[in-house]
């Protein structure tokens, strides 16, 4: 069986930052990731990033995920497996199951395991929403922004968070129509200057909204629109009808954590944090001596947040291996830069999650 | 349906290539995932779920089976990361599929 | 954030439309006049000082929130400057008349363009807008002509 100083499940952000923590210092590490493209959700960010220069504020995603990916291939102890799925963990003997991309089924001998699997989308039930034309706003970026091809003519985006902000403003770029942004909570919840950029272009954002059903034969072909009173429930005499070919969800992200379930971490329910995530020590230590997490994995937040997690548990874990000589200057260095981009008021639901997950 | 135009990517496409959706001869970039090519031809509807009701595109990472196809006889293809290859006979699929010969030879255990 | 009237007199200047403490300080650095201060936090909101800064435009092309214009109230006679981002396709040029819209997106008036700026790779393009000062202060967006921002208010 082959056998890794470090493995890393995930190629994002988070993923990529940690395996470089490893492979500069001269271990072997191996990085696998499900999708045929690494950079994560990286390779969708057409807009610029914020944050501060080290996190490379001011440049696009899909140059950062070039960019990283780019560096990792100088080390010739990295290897990158691309279209190659994580089936399971066995803590027992530290093996992973691996589906590579021919389709056969690997098993790796992991000293130290990194989990960086990101976050999936979060569901909106509604009647309809099995409807083609209702999708994630991950897969409406990914159609339009890696496969060029416009995801409809009206889109609804459902969401006022940075990604439905975001994702609206791409579907401008792209010459698509957003009809409106309907979000439940009686405030925008993304940032001001996201939402500026789309409504001086003429989108309406209804707050205190949702989406009541999806109507359509055989596609969307309109949304039911409906006023949320205090309570959170629908008020029936506010509803009204949009026509719309694709209903837009960006609802929210819950962790990815199969694979720290089975390691056998303790998992702790975080709602600030997007769900179950594995208890970690702010350094990417989870309560298995052998398994770190990365990024959203271990709670929700942006991408500049991924990198640094990234890197702090990359960190941690060739520190855990007693090949981290710099390890106190390092840290020192990725946490205050995490720790000032979680400072102001945009970073009060991250800390007060990971505050609950300490106690 | 394609983005000719952007203003921040460029589109690096591959090969134009002829493929057939339930008998129909379209076009589509080789290499690209099967529900973009058909996406972008104004096809939404790839899969009827065991119920009937219709099936489109969904997480496009392969992860939600709402994209399930009928690809060179083959069932459930994840169309959404299954790379489009010339001449590919895509099927719209109604409910799990059915594995070619398993009607007619006995399943290998 | 906007300069008084007296400041507005003497020439152009940057407009920051950014009133929400997020972490993000790639203006700190867009400025070669020192006239966007150091922050303490990424976190701060930005503080220009406005004897300090020249309207040249610079940090308009690097704000990635695009929050950032600049207004010439001095420009002509009877008409203002404003630059502003522009991200979309087709990119207006020199000359072409547009369409104005307020922060709202509601059509306000007219302006045209007199300048296209694409200086640096990263940077987003900015377009000079001529309009009339009194729609200086509220148009945010603008569009050309036919297509684009049919959506009015």
């Amino acid at each position: 069986m082959k056998q890794v100083d470090i493995a890393v499940v995930g190629a994002g952000p988070a993923g990529l930052h940690a395996a470089l923590m490893g492979a500069e210092r001269g271990l072997d590490v191996l990085v696998i990731d499900n999708a045929g493209q690494a950079g994560g959700q990286l390779v969708k960010q057409t807009h610029k990033f914020f944050g501060s220069r080290e996190q490379r504020a001011g440049t696009r995603g899909i140059h950062i995920a070039d960019e990283l990916t780019k560096k990792l291939s100088t080390y010739t102890k990295a290897r990158l497996w691309l279209s190659s799925t994580v089936l399971s963990y066995y803590p027992a003997d530290q093996t992973l199951m691996i589906e590579d991309d021919a389709e056969s089924i690997r098993l790796i001998q992991a000293q130290r395991l990194i989990i960086a699997t990101g976050a999936s989308e979060k569901l909106l039930p509604f009647p309809g929403n099995d409807l083609p034309g209702v999708y994630g706003a991950g897969a409406v970026q990914t159609l339009m922004n890696v496969h060029g091809v416009k995801p409809g003519r009206k889109v609804l985006m459902v969401g006022a968070g940075n990604i439905g902000l975001i994702v609206s403003y791409q579907l401008l770029q792209s010459d698509v129509e957003v009809v409106a942004v309907v979000e439940a909570a009686p405030h925008i919840g993304g940032y001001a200057v996201h939402a500026s950029k789309i409504r001086r272009m003429g989108v309406p954002i209804y707050t205190s909204h949702s989406v009541k059903a999806a109507r359509g034969e055989q596609v969307l072909e309109r949304a039911v629109i409906w006023q949320l009173d205090e309570q959170w429930n629908g008020i029936d005499s506010t509803q009204f009808e949009l026509p719309c070919d694709v209903l837009c969800l960006a609802v929210g992200l819950s962790p990815l954590t199969e694979l720290l379930w089975q390691a056998g971490c303790r998992m702790v329910f975080v709602p600030e944090l997007g769900g179950h995530v594995p208890w970690h020590n702010g350094r990417g230590a989870t309560s298995v001596p052998e398994v770190f997490v990365a990024g959203d994995a271990g709670g929700v937040e942006e991408a500049s947040s991924a990198m640094a997690t990234g890197a702090l548990a990359g960190l941690s874990a060739v520190e855990s291996l007693g090949q981290c000589p710099d390890y106190a200057e390092a840290t020192g260095a990725w946490s205050r830069e995490l720790d000032a981009l979680r400072a102001g008021p945009a970073g009060s639901k991250i800390r007060k999650g990971l505050q609950s997950l300490q106690l | 349906m394609r983005i000719s135009e952007h203003p921040i990517l460029k589109f690096r496409r591959g090969h134009r290539v002829r493929f057939y959706f339930d008998g129909q001869e379209m076009k589509g970039f080789e290499g690209e995932p099967i529900a973009a090519a058909l996406h972008a031809e104004g096809v939404r509807v790839l899969h009827y779920s065991e119920a009937g009701r219709p099936r489109g595109f969904f997480c496009a990472i392969g992860n939600c089976s709402s994209c399930l196809m009928m690809v060179d006889s083959q069932p459930n293809v994840r169309t959404c990361i299954t790379p489009l290859r010339a001449e590919m006979d895509i099927r719209t699929q109604r409910g799990r599929g059915v594995l070619s010969g398993e009607q007619s030879e006995d399943r290998e255990s | 954030m906007m300069p008084d009237e007296e400041r507005l007199k003497q020439g152009p200047v940057a407009i920051f439309e950014c009133l929400q403490e997020i972490p993000c300080d790639p203006c700190a650095d867009a400025c070669q006049f020192g006239a966007v201060l150091a922050f303490q936090d990424i976190n701060d909101l930005p503080q220009l000082d406005y004897d300090a800064c020249n309207g040249c435009g610079n940090c308009v092309s690097r704000c990635p929130g695009l929050a950032i214009f600049v207004i010439d109230m001095t420009w002509s006679e009877d008409k203002a400057l404003l630059k502003l981002p522009y991200e979309l396709l087709p990119l207006p040029q020199k000359g072409d008349e547009v369409r104005c819209f307020d922060r709202e997106g509601t059509e306000v008036g007219q302006g045209r363009i007199v300048r296209v700026v694409q200086s640096l790779r990263v940077g987003t393009p900015v377009l000079w807008v001529e309009l009339d000062k009194e729609l200086a202060l509220d148009v945010r967006h603008v569009a050309p002509l036919s297509g684009g921002g049919e959506r009015d208010g």
